[in-house]
């Protein structure tokens, strides 16, 4: 404070000044920087120890006779022999189904959550259900599709996609959810003022003005449910040859695969392990890239 | 603050005959849940007329311009008493289609509210909905829209920017471009030039005067010299506090034609709120 009494009188003569009292203030806000850089760097520690791993691992392992060739079983020694191809086609079949599934729907219950449901008991009934469902253990999803399809139809990667899509679904209606709430009211009644019905307010102002948030969120869902390995052990089974038919017949992904070679001890299992993480990890990343790419189209006009 | 000067032209024509009654506005209380924002309002709104509401914040203007174009049924507990009229028709009937009701009822917003799209497509956006899809049509509804809210020649080259990128005071010229590329039959404008500047303001002003032979134009205000230039009727609120449950309602003091609020209100609560002695 007495920085400032120190300060001529606005209006008198002499210089004004305009600079920062030096003091407590200046070193709060420096110590605060400093403070949230630390904290930054901390959360790179893991994610580059991580990517350096993989990367560093992995590498040696892909190349396209890698992820072409069909999956042998981990006992077989040979470094270099065998590869991921069954597994990335198992993946990107049964992820791809699992999305097709769940972002949907899990779109559209946000909608009725956020638009339709309003107060009521059903919409509070559904939302709770969903919070209680992102909490479910995937092995314990992929127990119950076990049950409930695997059992009567045996192994599928339809089954794989089931348990993936549970898992999925109450992720895409959260943040789907929460990006419907942050579009502003005034948004929607600009629309209404105009004749629009509400079918029609949604479509055009509502989830035009949330899709980038929704496909962040939907993406995050995806990327996340492609790793899983639990729920597909029960569903799928993890078989070596290709099978590009979804809706019968035991099926192979990348996550089980990593799985299997990595809990085995034999040197060519834990080289494929780690080429079969680095692929993993490779196409989230361009799911990721490709999603942006799209998303930034749509939501060009929003700033 | 001195007595307004109500223009010549005005007085001549509010004292000419009034035009068709575009809305009859009997005894309306609206409520939001168990709060009663406005009670027993009356009045007749002409055709071809600019009609004023003022009145010191919070006393209900807003609430009443909803309720002429139904937008207050959007907002959760928000209820209606009394009748209102429109065209011979009952507003609140249960047949009546809100949806249809807003496309002959424009609205402009306190706070502008430009979709976050191209500054065409937020134009184009009302004649799609009513179904006009070939690209010379909106091409020249677009144009039409825009010169009228005296904004085309400041957008006319950035047609396909995002309208989030324009003034404070072009977002609500746009969004008064917006209403008007519809058509309506009735335009309510909520305080639409308390963001523009006096230039701005004053094209907003020679556009309603133009456009007013075509549209009838309800528009709420705090500025007593807007009034006075634009609206050939104007209609005082007031809050009236409940000394009971302490809330404070709205309620219509005086409506006439603008010369007389200005010059001879028969209120004396009129004649302190337009001359400044309270707020
Ligand atoms: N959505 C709402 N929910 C509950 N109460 C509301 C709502 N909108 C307005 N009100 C209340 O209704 C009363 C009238 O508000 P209104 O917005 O109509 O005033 P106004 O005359 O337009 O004021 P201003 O000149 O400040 O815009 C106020 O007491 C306000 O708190
Ligand atoms: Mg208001």
């Amino acid at each position: 404070m007495a920085a400032v009494t120190q300060q001529p009188a606005p209006g008198s003569a002499g210089p004004v000044n305009l600079r920062e009292p030096a003091g407590w203030r200046r070193t709060k806000n420096g110590l605060m920087t400093g403070l949230m850089w630390l904290a930054f760097l901390i959360v790179l520690v893991p994610l580059v120890l991580v990517l350096y791993t993989v990367v560093s691992k992995g590498a040696a392992a892909i190349n396209w006779q890698f992820l072409s060739s069909p999956t042998i079983p981990p006992n077989i020694m040979p470094l270099g022999s065998g590869g991921m191809g069954p597994a990335v086609v198992g993946t990107l079949e049964i992820t791809g189904f699992a999305a097709l599934i769940a972002i949907p729907v899990g779109v559209l219950g946000a909608v009725y959550l956020n638009e339709y449901g309003g107060n009521g008991i059903l919409a509070k009934v559904i939302a709770f259900m969903s919070d209680v469902m992102t909490g479910v253990p995937s092995i314990v999803m992929g127990l119950f599709i076990y049950t409930i399809w695997t059992l009567q139809f045996g192994y599928s990667g339809m089954g794989g996609s089931f348990a993936l899509a549970c898992l999925m679904l109450p992720v895409v209606i959260r943040s789907s959810y929460e990006m419907l709430r942050l579009v502003p009211n005034s948004l929607r009644e600009g629309s209404y003022a105009l004749g629009a019905s509400k079918a029609r307010v949604i479509l055009t102002v509502v989830l035009p003005s949330a899709v980038g948030g929704i496909v962040s969120g939907a993406l995050l869902a995806v990327a996340r449910a492609a790793g899983e390995t639990a729920p597909l052990l029960f569903t799928i089974l993890t078989v070596e040859q290709t099978n590009s038919n979804l809706f019968s017949g035991a099926n192979t992904a990348l996550s089980t695969q990593i799985f299997a070679n990595a809990t085995s001890p034999y040197v060519g299992a834990e080289q494929r392990a780690w080429g079969a993480a680095l692929t993993l990890i490779a196409i989230t990343f361009i799911l990721m890239i490709v999603a942006r790419i799209v998303t930034a189209r749509f939501t060009r006009y929003s700033h | 603050m001195a007595k307004l000067e109500v223009p010549e032209t005005v007085k001549d024509k509010a004292a000419a005959e009034p035009g068709n009654p575009v809305f009859d506005v009997r005894d309306v209380s609206t409520y939001y849940g168990n709060f009663k924002a406005v009670k027993n309002v009356s009045l007749t709104i002409h055709e071809n007329e600019v009609t004023a509401f003022i009145g010191p914040s919070g006393c209900g203007k807003t609430t009443v311009l909803r309720t002429l174009n139904r937008m207050n049924d959007l907002i959760p507990g928000a209820r209606v008493e009394g009748d209102i009229t429109y065209r011979g028709q009952s507003l609140y009937a249960k047949q009546v289609s809100p949806t249809a009701v807003r496309r002959r009822i424009g609205m402009v917003f306190q706070k502008a509210n430009p979709f976050p799209k191209s500054i065409y497509d937020n134009v184009a956006y009302g004649p799609r909905i009513n179904g006009i899809r070939k690209k010379s049509d909106l091409d020249g509804i677009v144009e039409r829209s825009l010169k009228q809210a005296a904004l085309w020649d400041e957008v006319k080259n950035r047609l396909n920017k995002s309208a989030l990128g324009m003034s404070g005071g072009q977002q609500q010229r746009l969004c008064i471009a917006r209403t008007l590329a519809v058509e309506p039959d009735v335009v309510l404008m909520d305080e639409p030039c308390s963001a523009l500047d006096p230039i701005a303001t004053g094209r907003i002003e020679d556009l309603m005067q133009e456009i007013k032979s075509q549209y009838t134009i309800v528009i709420v205000t705090h500025n007593m010299q807007q009034a006075t230039r634009v609206s050939d009727r104007t209609a005082f609120y007031s809050v009236e506090r409940n000394e009971e449950s302490d809330t404070r309602t709205g309620v219509l003091v005086e409506y006439d034609q603008t010369a007389k609020i200005f010059e001879n209100p028969s209120n004396p609560l009129t004649g302190d709120y337009v001359t400044g002695r309270m707020g």
